[in-house]
């Protein structure tokens, strides 16, 4: 390396912990370096947290006293779409959930075969990564048992769930989408909601169905789902994080 | 002087700071070893972490800058929230209402201007936090490896702390000095500085302080960030117990921060007035300067 290169790097490096001291960190908060050294920590809490407790510790549960009177709405609202908007207008009678991927049987479920299966009522605080809660009262089906149907095969490490809306109308390769592991997907907790409240899920809150990933934050639990994918990576969708906000930079372990 | 049995073992050097002659006035300075290494390296890194954990956490706190009581968030009464309010003639206000109470804080809170000039509606400015731009997954990132940095940090203090005994002989205070605290509050107040022999110890304030921020603020700071996390609430519900609700953590997260700031600028301020080249030396050194008092030195 020719000494003036060296004396540039130092020059950058000295002028990087300039700008740190000075807490103007915006420079280096931006370099890929750093996000990336920054980024493991992700790694070492997801591990972690799994050690406090175990894999199958259960998210707290409350009652119907605790309820939320106004449960905030957030992301889409309502999905500014046509085929969306022609099934809600039917009350989603001709929705069906697809469930594709590496599984042995390929399934395709109506609203009233997932209300048909054994459903699991739960009242669980709703933790939005912005900072506020909310505690709502949830029904649905049990995920493992939809799973289970489909038989997933052994190279199934994660499971997609594809939404209905696109978070940027001028860009169709902005659909929601979120991504979970197995393990996280197999946890007693974790079901598609169709009812919220006592009630029909509401489009507000992602009808005709949302996942609920209790143990972990709003983003995780997709509203809007049309299709359950079961893959090996998430390498290959979207931007290959695992997610719509994780391809915006927030974290795919979403435990914290 | 230098074989005077009253200034121990840990006497580094006096030559340096020999008076020219005992009637000469100058008071004897001897240099002690005051604070260890692992001291010194954790106190330094613990100022990185705490900094950048403050920053970022106000970037996170911007994205919902309000605060509430107990497990859920009750939106149309918070404790504490900033906001933007457009006035029917005039520019928009900050407005920040702790209780109900209204305060205009338009510039830095609420509402502050970016870089190019421009209002800004923001919880707090731009130049206070981390990074300075709007972004919470940003902030996340900063906060959280900080965060690790700042528990990996503070247990090697802490182990080395109690297997050396540093606590129990530094920082737990006699009863004799307890006695005092009076005394010793009145010579605090008017800035009069211990001397000599009392000037190798901490005087009873200081321990006192120290252990409520290392045993008080810093430990809790870490449980109401983990009741936070919804998963370490599956794993320790005992957690939401402890603190009311998440709500509850976050608000009492949010308290803890700014006392920590307040102990800070109190503790910078203490260090500015009490000899600043030596404080700032034994805690980069390890090194302290004792001055004896006039009487003790004749």
């Amino acid at each position: 390396m020719p000494p003036n290169d060296i004396k540039r790097r130092k020059l950058l490096s000295s002028a990087a912990i300039g700008t740190l001291l000075l807490g103007g960190c915006d420079r280096l908060a931006e370099n890929d370096t750093v996000q990336r050294v920054l980024a493991s920590a992700e790694g070492l809490t997801r591990r972690v947290h799994r050690l406090l407790g175990g894999a199958h510790t259960l998210a707290p549960e409350y009652t119907e006293a605790d309820l939320s009177p106004v449960f905030k709405a957030n992301g889409t609202l309502d999905p500014d779409d046509d085929g969306y908007q022609a099934m809600a207008a039917k009350h989603f009678v001709d929705w069906r959930l697809e469930v594709t991927g590496l599984v042995e049987r390929k399934l395709r479920m109506s609203l009233e075969d997932l209300r048909a299966m054994p459903p699991r009522t739960q009242i669980t605080r709703h933790d939005c990564v912005e900072g506020w809660s909310c505690i709502g009262k949830w029904k649905g089906a049990v995920l493992s048992d939809v799973l289970r149907q489909a038989g997933p095969l052994a190279g199934a490490r994660f499971v997609v769930f594809h939404c209905a809306d696109l978070m940027d109308n001028a860009d169709p390769d902005s659909r929601y989408y979120e991504s979970i592991g197995i393990e996280e997907a197999f946890h007693p907790q974790t079901i598609l909601a169709y009812d919220m409240n006592d009630a029909p899920l509401p489009v507000a809150h992602g009808a005709p169905l949302r996942v609920r990933v209790e143990r972990q934050l709003g983003y995780k639990m997709a509203k809007y789902v049309m299709r359950i994918e079961l893959v090996d990576s998430f390498a290959h969708i979207a931007n290959g994080n695992g997610g719509y906000w994780e391809d915006q930079g927030y974290a795919w372990y979403a435990g914290i | 002087m230098e074989g005077n049995p009253d200034v121990g073992n840990d006497t580094v050097t006096t030559r340096a700071d020999r008076p020219a002659g005992l009637a000469g006035g100058r008071p004897l300075r001897h240099l002690i070893q005051r604070h260890s290494v692992v001291v010194r390296v954790t106190h330094w890194i613990n100022l990185l972490c705490l900094t950048i954990l403050l920053m970022s956490g106000l970037q996170i706190f911007n994205a919902h800058p309000a605060l509430y009581w107990g497990n859920i968030s009750d939106f149309a009464h918070p404790a504490l929230s900033m906001d933007a309010v457009q006035p029917q003639n005039g520019p928009p206000r900050g407005i920040t209402t702790v209780f109900g109470h209204r305060f205009d804080t338009t510039g830095v809170l609420g509402l502050s201007r970016d870089a190019a000039g421009q209002p800004w509606e923001r919880g707090f400015p731009a130049w206070a936090t981390l990074p300075g731009e709007q972004s919470l997954a940003g902030g996340r990132l900063w906060h959280f490896f900080f965060a690790w940095l700042f528990v990996l940090n503070g247990s090697v203090y802490l182990l080395a702390g109690f297997l050396r005994g540093h606590f129990v002989r530094d920082l737990l205070p006699g009863r004799e000095q307890l006695r005092h605290i009076g005394r010793t509050t009145l010579d605090h107040l008017l800035f009069r500085f211990p001397k000599g022999e009392a000037a190798r110890r901490y005087n009873v304030l200081q321990k006192l302080a120290y252990l409520v921020v290392i045993f008080g603020f810093l430990p809790f700071m870490l449980l109401t960030g983990l009741t936070m996390s919804p998963r370490m609430d599956a794993a320790w519900p005992q957690l939401l117990i402890l603190f009311g609700g998440r709500q509850s953590a976050r608000t009492i997260h949010f308290i803890l921060a700014w006392s920590l700031v307040a102990f800070v600028l109190v503790h910078v301020f203490m260090v500015l007035v009490s000899g600043v080249w030596n404080n700032l030396r034994s805690m980069v050194t390890g090194r302290y300067a004792i001055e004896e008092s006039r009487d003790a030195a004749e």
